[in-house]
């Protein structure tokens, strides 16, 4: 131990650096001994206690036996605060809880009451080694070169530095290589482009069916009422084997229908029916699926960050962090009075990113 | 049958024949001529019934022929309510959220204040106004006749958005809500669908069909049953309530834990 590590017993002491030392050093507080200690029915009590947790986690073994062969697994019954529950479940839980528990609880406790309780100080001891270990270690260390025969077999220095500088190239090439290539279109296409967009495909657009999801059946325009609410999938993306959450995460649409005096957009009525208009489903703001529609306040909130969009007026953002509007997809009825697109989204859905035109 | 056949010659017999056949064609009908559900058990005396309650209840905001009511500029004290339909009466009035408590953003659901024979009658009162969707019939409404596997598709597609993926509800804006609907009866869940109150949407036979709602009530019906096999369900909220319970509980027995194994045992 070092001179300034140990107790001081002086009042005002100079320490380095020439402050004051405002109060002495208490030293380490008395030992209190133990009620085991003191008397023989105090220890006799703590082994009662010791033994009494050992004996729980016997019992709760015993319960988990039982319970993995007598309770049968679909067996429910009521329990308060939680409701009805299966009773295997809760048998077993409980049982490897106190099994556990009173192995643990009962070492800890008679570790605290009935081990041996010295109070030992542990000395700390100066970091440094002493200088012949210090000396040593250097000696060793430079002589693992000849001794190794590296410096003198330029074979294995050589390939032994080739096989490490080469085993760095796949961890560069995983980083560089997920930097491309660019998505290129397939972040401004979607399904309603005219079918599936592959980064680099150029799909002729044609009118698609507004179709229910799940159902996957299309909406006449008479369908759709004031007041209602349509999630929406342009026909054929349902059918598709693969890729189809992939699309559907970029493709999904909401489609209400309002009073048309409701709507303050002239574009929003010329890209609408009758009222009825579409908008793409995914926030403009991280992508969450945009679907609590107020039909009150024509209000469309976003449940993940509250971005609020106002669908009588182009869906413009009202409140929370999205950046810009939702698209709208202008949408026609066909021949035989269902919903059809009439034209591809004009703007990138969903989050934007780098590069996105404004 | 002897007395009968003597008989068939006497000049009543035609007439009592074309009565016996007339009755008969009648009967027949009766029982099988297409008819809504609704349509028999409402009389006039019902309506009448309908409208004095209406009047006494209802019209304070409603008006007093169902007109609706402004309260001052832009504000509407009760929303008109014709063509609103019976179903509208019966989810709003069943679920105790009319009589309104007290203005506010949303009618709270709260203990139910008519009588179900009351809340029929001012529903048929309402159904006499203009046309309007009626109250579902027991066999619409039976969860056990849906599919919950196709219902629950419906529901998370459809209304799990604010009504939570288990039916526990939701926040939607400036203290609006979504309901839960852990407790909510099939018909009112039905009402709910075809009538859209307050927030909520319509969604009309066109969009999800009877049966499509069948399900959906069969699929809640399914979960509001289901036991609970990881026990306490934390409201079924998802990571926002088990975060909490376990940074909570989880974390304040361990904090609890390493406390009692470092202090001083004397």
């Amino acid at each position: 131990m070092n001179e300034q590590d140990q107790p001081s017993t002086e009042v005002d002491v100079v320490v380095p650096g020439g402050g004051l030392d405002r109060f002495p050093n208490p030293g380490l507080p008395a030992h209190q001994p133990r009620l085991a200690d003191l008397s023989e029915a105090g220890g006799r009590r703590a082994e009662r206690q010791v033994a009494a947790l050992f004996a729980v986690s016997i019992l709760g073994t015993l319960v988990f036996l039982v319970a993995y062969f007598a309770v049968p697994m679909d067996a429910t019954f009521y329990l308060p605060g939680v409701g009805e529950t299966y009773g295997s479940h809760v048998l077993l839980g409980v049982g490897l809880a106190l099994a556990l528990l009173g192995i643990g609880l009962g070492a800890v406790h008679w570790a605290k009451t009935l081990m041996p309780d010295t109070e030992v100080v542990e000395e700390r001891h100066p970091m440094r080694s002493s200088d012949a270990d210090r000396e040593d270690a250097v000696r060793t260390f430079l002589d693992g070169g000849p001794a190794s025969q590296i410096t003198r077999r330029p074979l294995i220095k050589y390939t032994l530095g080739g096989a490490m500088g080469l085993f760095s190239l796949p961890l560069l090439v995983q980083v560089v290589g997920s930097l491309g290539p660019n998505p290129q279109r397939s972040l401004y296409m979607t399904y309603w482009n005219g079918g599936p967009s592959d980064p680099g495909d150029h799909p002729t657009f044609k009118p698609l069916r507004l179709v229910r999801d799940p159902e996957n059946t299309p909406i006449k325009a008479t369908d759709v009422t004031i007041g209602s609410v349509f999630h929406v999938l342009p026909e054929g993306l349902l059918d598709m084997k693969d890729n189809v959450l992939e699309e559907k995460a970029k493709a999904a649409v909401i489609l209400v229908r309002m009073d048309p005096s409701v709507i303050k957009s002239q574009k929003e009525k010329d890209w609408g029916y009758e009222g009825i208009v579409a908008y793409s489903e995914i926030c403009t703001h991280v992508g969450c699926p945009v679907g609590l529609y107020e039909h009150t306040t024509h209000h469309l909130l976003c449940p993940c960050h509250q971005s609020t969009f106002d669908m009588t007026d182009d869906c413009k953002v009202v409140f929370g962090p999205a950046g810009r509007p939702l698209p709208q997809l202008k949408i026609t009825v066909d021949d035989q009075g269902y919903l059809v697109s009439a034209q591809p989204f004009t703007e990138p859905v969903g989050p934007a990113f780098w590069g996105m035109e404004k | 049958m002897n007395a009968l056949a003597a008989r068939r010659r006497h000049p009543a017999a035609i007439a009592v024949l074309i009565m016996l056949a007339l009755i008969l064609t009648g009967a027949v009908y009766a029982a099988v001529a297409p008819r809504p559900a609704e349509a028999a058990t409402v009389s006039a005396d019902q309506v009448a019934q309908g409208k004095q309650l209406f009047v006494a209840n209802c019209a304070t905001c409603h008006g007093l022929n169902a007109e609706g009511r402004s309260a001052g500029a832009g504000n509407l004290a009760g929303p008109a309510l014709a063509g609103v339909g019976s179903a509208a009466v019966d989810f709003q009035m069943g679920t105790g959220r009319m009589p309104l408590a007290g203005p506010g953003v949303q009618a709270p659901q709260k203990a139910r204040q008519f009588s179900q024979s009351d809340i029929d009658a001012i529903g048929a009162y309402i159904d006499s106004l203009a046309p309007g969707p009626t109250v579902p019939n027991a066999e619409m409404v039976d969860p056990t006749k849906g599919d919950p596997t196709l219902g629950g598709e419906i529901f998370r597609v459809n209304c799990a958005m604010c009504h939570n993926f288990a039916g526990a509800g939701g926040a939607l804006t400036r203290g609006k809500y979504a309901p839960s609907l852990f407790s909510t009866s099939p018909t009112h869940i039905y009402e709910a669908m075809e009538t859209g109150p307050e927030s909520m949407p319509v969604f009309n036979n066109q969009n999800i069909t009877p049966e499509q709602k069948r399900d959906v009530i069969a699929y809640l019906k399914a979960i509001q049953d289901a036991p609970s096999p990881g026990g306490q369900r934390l409201g079924s909220l998802g990571p926002v309530s088990e975060g909490m319970f376990a940074w909570i509980f989880g974390l304040g027995i361990l904090v609890a834990a390493a406390v009692w194994l470092g202090k001083k045992s004397a």
